[in-house]
């Protein structure tokens, strides 16, 4: 269906979802509370190997205000973690123990849980839980000599290909060969609300519950309901609203399951909330890639092939996502270009850290940062402009839809749509590139280290296969719909809301939206590598479009009038063109529609439908970014003086909120580009606990950015042509930002490594003579 | 990051909580001012004071006037405080220059200035302002008054001569002349974080000549500390920028930096390199 210009769809509405926020009715999962309910702490490894001799949990459980205190030994009848996507023979090995059997591999292993009648108490017996453990060698680069994860089990769990093409013999021949080695550093989302779970077993309804889910939840009730050996009705989860999501929050960790399996034995409600310490050594880290890529080009700068071998550290355990993280950058590394002949290698390798997993622009974030230093380091070789070698190389949209033998996320890649270089050109101008060199060459004469880089992407998005939604229009007219998606804080709501409004002709603000709930729908999809838009607002069209059909055909009978003639305007039907004539609104009819009504006759009851939308291939939406910094040269410090972000949606349902996501997503990107990074020491001690050593990005390091939206190119796999937004942002700050860098310094390939610590950029600066 | 148990004590005068305080002393019973450092350490429970003596009830805390030619700063003084005007004079401006480099609008509405001098974190602002204006550190107890001099005040990084079961009731330093020029450079990774070196200097420029030099350096040693070298490399120099590299170089090679996992010590005295000479430079303007 094309768009009716005036359409909600396309629009900057307001968001449904924060009169509450706003008001301070907000219900995150630290305010759910149940009567009775008992405050769980979770006693945490302070080595980063070794193992467990003895623990001693007697004094506190001795303490008043205890209820009990669980080892492993207590919870024989659960397993380890599973993976979200089912069994990996090769990984199950590996998998984490909800509480740590015999052998600790990181700081902040749950050993034990504490549960008692408050959360003090609960800190304060931790406290009083000794653990005896015998110190193993640590392992603390991905790169090093591998290890035992267990007697006879390598800490190289894995090892990933993906590739095509014979790239030794294009090597062999090419006119010039490129390298690099380089280094994404460790930094993972650090959402402002941490995470909370509270158990509940309902025994009046035999329904354990799960609050605070967040992100998959019915993806998780699967799992959960598994592990827990429980039928599907039997077992619910329930998002609260979510303080920031971005890939950390929402998975299945440890703590989720011991608040399930207490409040199953002990008959109740039991409540968990991570602190901030905890999150910072406790959920999922994410990025810590080293990569050593070549290229092979031709004497214009071509791309030949690439190879590409990585080592991914994993930290100690695969996490729900299993290999996904390496195996998207398998998968995305060539990004938007075309490459003859490719190979990656990856090594899925463990250490002695946190387990990493999934943030925002998950092995893009890595990939992009990678492959544009790569292309940067072709242009400096072959003395060409970066903007050159890109647009030499980008495929163009006559190409589309592009399909490599590569795959990512079980998919095989096919890039749908896309005008890169169209897109480049846009950018370019908004940044005034010829006029901008000239200018920074001025200020470098005035002895200013001042530059600009640039970075082109794609991004993928709308993993299927399939979603659903149902739709419903009550007696009064009012609406809602049921979804199985999940808010993280993105405006879901809204964006459902204009769809369905758009789709069905009524007032996006008389519709509820219904997500995270897993006793409301049976399937969901959740919201996650941006997902959501794409694949839950074409079922929300889906299902709009056929209760439009069914209140147009009973319309048509009682005004007497085809179907085909009549509109539905502001939630009443009324014949085309004719705002005076006779109408009904959706309210009447779904009165008409009534099981019982008496003009029913033989429909099926209700004014309501489910929608499917099905989908074979995910979208790739694409973009680009440009920075402009200035470097201080004796504190070397990096300041970001402008940025432009343009990305191509297909189509933005609220360009605001898209806007938004970018906006969001940039400011993290900066935090993996220049300050966010979880150092260890030698001994696997973890040295960035707090925010004084963690350090985010705050509104006084985040710069203004220019956000181009287009629209040039929408998805042809989908009847709305959307892409999804949740990564763009993110996705391609550390290779502009490091391009950029370079440029200050004069030094193609000067930065080699994430982040962009002054401290490193003094080393960097000395090496080239520049500080 | 819940705090151990503790018990709350909330006296309502100078002696009151002398005296508490001298009771639980040995009980690692410890003063509470604006909380802002020792409630995180409390819910880290790096700290696990027995009992907390609040002094924020303690009016006669508040004094924040000039007298005799010296500045006196009262215990319950919130950083907050210290905005333009607040006080007269070059001393007055240079607070305020300080001020807003402290943490964030939250953390000084709520700290206070001698709650830092007994923090003693090698990179406060204030201890390093306190060492550059040779303040006294007015310590009370139930054995009565003492008055330290700065530069015996300072024992290490966080830690002080102070006794267990003394109050800090007042810092008091003599003002600085009418006409004195001062200046203040930090570098930090973010603003109003913790600095990695810092620079405040104060001087006089007469007949084109430098007088009365002062460079205090913060955190770039376990305390602040005046640096000799560098003020007397500008004694009597014009105030200009050979006179200014020659200071900042000598800061630079006077310190004997720390380091951390993010920071080694070169990089910490280049940093107060470029504060002193950019804290000098500022000065001049
Ligand atoms: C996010 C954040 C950022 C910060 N950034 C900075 C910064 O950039 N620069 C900076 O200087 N500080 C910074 N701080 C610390 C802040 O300035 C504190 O307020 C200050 O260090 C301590 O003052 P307080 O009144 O809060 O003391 P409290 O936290 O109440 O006490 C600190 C210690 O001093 C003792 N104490 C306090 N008052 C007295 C007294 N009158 N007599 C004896 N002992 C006393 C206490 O017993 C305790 O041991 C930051 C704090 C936060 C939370």
């Amino acid at each position: 269906m094309n768009a009716k210009p005036q359409g909600v769809i396309g629009q900057s509405v307001q968001r449904l979802e924060d009169r509450p926020l706003i008001i301070g009715k907000g219900m995150f999962v630290g305010d759910i509370s149940f009567a009775h309910q008992l405050h769980m702490r979770i006693v945490r490894s302070t080595s980063a190997h070794g193992l467990i001799k003895r623990i001693d949990a007697q004094a506190a459980r001795a303490l008043p205000g205890v209820h009990a205190v669980w080892t492993a030994q207590d919870i024989p009848e659960i397993g380890p973690i599973d993976f979200r996507e089912g069994k990996i023979e090769k990984l199950e090995p590996y998998r984490q123990p909800v509480l740590a059997i015999d052998r600790v591999r990181y700081v902040g292993e749950p050993v034990a849980a504490i549960f008692a009648s408050d959360a003090y108490i609960a800190e304060d017996a931790a406290d009083l839980v000794e653990i005896e453990i015998e110190d193993l060698p640590v392992i603390m680069d991905a790169r090093a000599a591998t290890g035992d994860f267990a007697p006879g089990l390598s800490s190289e769990a894995a090892i990933i290909t993906q590739g095509f093409g014979d790239t030794a013999s294009v090597f062999a021949t090419a006119y010039a060969v490129v390298e690099i080695d380089v280094t994404v550093g460790r930094h993972s989302g650090v959402p402002l609300e941490t995470r909370g779970a509270i158990g509940r077993y309902d025994a009046a309804r035999d329904v354990l519950e799960l609050h605070g889910a967040a992100k998959v939840p019915h993806k998780n009730k699967e799992t959960l309901a598994r592990l827990f050996g429980r039928p599907a009705a039997a077992l619910h989860l329930f998002e609260t609203h979510v303080g920031g999501g971005f890939g950390v929050r929402g998975e299945i960790y440890p703590e989720d399951i011991l608040v399930l399996a207490a409040a199953l034995r002990f008959g109740g409600a039991v409540k968990w909330i991570e602190d901030r310490r905890e999150h910072l050594m406790a959920a999922n880290q994410s990025r810590e890639q080293h990569h050593k890529t070549r290229a092979a080009v031709d004497e214009k700068g071509t791309l030949l092939a690439i190879e590409n071998e990585f080592w991914h550290d994993q930290g100690a355990y695969p996490r729900t996502h299993a290999m996904r993280v390496a195996e998207t950058t398998c998968g995305i590394l060539p990004g938007p270009y075309r490459v003859g002949a490719y190979k990656a290698l990856g090594h899925y390798r463990l250490t002695n850290k946190t387990p990493a997993a999934t943030y925002r622009a998950p092995g893009r974030y890595e990939t992009n940062f990678v492959r544009e230093r790569l292309l940067d380091a072709i242009a400096a070789k072959l003395k060409i402009s970066r903007i050159d070698v890109r647009k030499q190389n980008l495929i163009s949209s006559d190409e589309m839809p592009y399909a490599r033998p590569l795959c990512v996320l079980e998919d095989d890649v096919s890039y749908d749509s896309g005008d890169y270089v169209g897109l480049l050109d846009k950018s370019l101008k908004a940044i005034k590139w010829d006029e901008l060199q000239g200018e920074l060459a001025e200020r470098r004469k005035r002895g200013e280290l001042v530059g600009v880089g640039l970075a082109t992407f794609v991004e993928k998005s709308g993993l299927g296969p399939t979603d659903g939604a149902h739709v419903c229009v009550d007696t009064t007219g009012a609406i809602e719909v049921i979804t199985g998606g999940a808010s993280v804080g993105q405006g879901f709501e809204t964006v459902m809301a204009q769809v369905c409004a758009e789709a069905l002709g009524v007032d996006y603000r008389n519709i509820r939206v219904v997500h995270g709930r897993t006793d409301r729908i049976d399937f969901g999809i959740g919201a996650h590598a941006s997902r959501a838009t794409v694949m839950t607002a074409n079922a929300v069209h889906a299902a709009a479009l056929i209760v439009r059909e069914k209140a147009l055909s009973f319309a048509a009978e009682l005004l007497q009038s085809d179907a085909a003639m009549l509109d539905i305007i502001e939630g009443r039907v009324i014949r085309r063109g004719e705002s005076e004539g006779p109408s009904i609104t959706l309210g009447e009819i779904a009165n008409h529609l009534r099981p019982a009504a008496k003009l029913r006759r033989g429909r099926e009851p209700g004014l309501s439908a489910d929608g499917w939308f099905d989908t074979d291939h995910q979208v790739y939406p694409y973009g680009n970014q440009i920075a402009v910094v200035s470097i201080d040269r004796e504190t070397c410090a990096v300041n970001v003086e402008q940025y432009v972000i343009a990305y191509d949606i297909g189509r933005a349902i609220n360009p605001v909120l898209v806007r938004g996501q970018i906006l969001g997503g940039f400011a993290q990107g900066l935090g993996g580009a220049l300050y966010e990074e979880f150092l260890y020491d030698e001994r696997g001690e973890p040295l960035s606990v707090t925010f004084v050593d963690y350090l985010m990005p705050t509104a006084n390091e985040v710069p203004n950015v220019e956000v181009i939206i287009a629209e040039d190119a929408p998805s042809p796999r989908n009847p709305l042509g959307i892409k999804g937004a949740g990564e763009s942002g993110i996705a391609a700050v550390g290779a502009a930002i490091a391009s950029a860098v370079d440029d200050a310094l004069s030094s193609p390939g000067a930065v080699t490594q994430l982040p962009i610590t002054p401290q490193r950029l003094k080393k960097i600066m000395n090496r080239l003579g520049r500080a | 990051m819940k705090p151990a148990p503790f018990t709350y004590h909330r006296p309502l005068s100078i002696d009151e909580a002398a005296r508490i305080l001298s009771d639980v002393a040995e009980h690692d019973g410890r003063i509470i001012a604006g909380g802002q450092s020792l409630a995180p350490m409390m819910a880290f429970r790096v700290a696990r004071p027995h009992h907390l003596v609040d002094i924020n009830e303690i009016a006669a805390l508040d004094v924040l006037t000039i007298e005799d030619a010296a500045l006196r700063i009262g215990a319950r003084v919130r950083h907050a405080r210290f905005i333009p005007g607040a006080i007269a004079g070059p001393t007055g401006e240079l607070f305020a220059k300080v001020m807003p480099n402290i943490a964030n609008y939250s953390v000084r509405s709520r700290g206070t200035f001698c709650g830092s001098l007994a923090h003693a974190d090698p990179a406060s602002e204030w201890c390093a302002l306190a060492t550059l204006l040779d303040a006294e550190i007015i310590a009370h107890s139930v054995r009565g008054e003492r008055r330290i001099d700065v530069r015996d005040y300072f024992d290490g990084a966080m830690s002080t001569t102070l006794a267990p079961d003394e109050i800090v009731i007042e810092a008091r330093m003599p003002v600085l002349r009418e006409g004195t020029r001062t200046g203040f450079y930090e570098f930090s990774r973010r603003k109003g974080d913790f600095a990695i070196a810092m620079a405040i200097v104060a001087f006089s420029v007469e007949n084109g000549r430098i007088t009365s030099p002062r460079v205090s350096i913060g955190g770039a040693e376990p305390y602040p500390r005046r640096i000799h070298e560098a003020e007397a490399a500008l004694d009597g120099a014009a105030p200009d920028a050979a006179a200014f590299a020659a200071a900042a170089d000598a800061a630079a090679a006077a310190v004997d930096p720390m380091e951390d996992a993010m920071t080694d010590a070169a990089y910490r005295r280049d940093i107060v390199r470029a504060a002193t000479r950019r804290g000098l430079e500022q000065a001049m303007q």
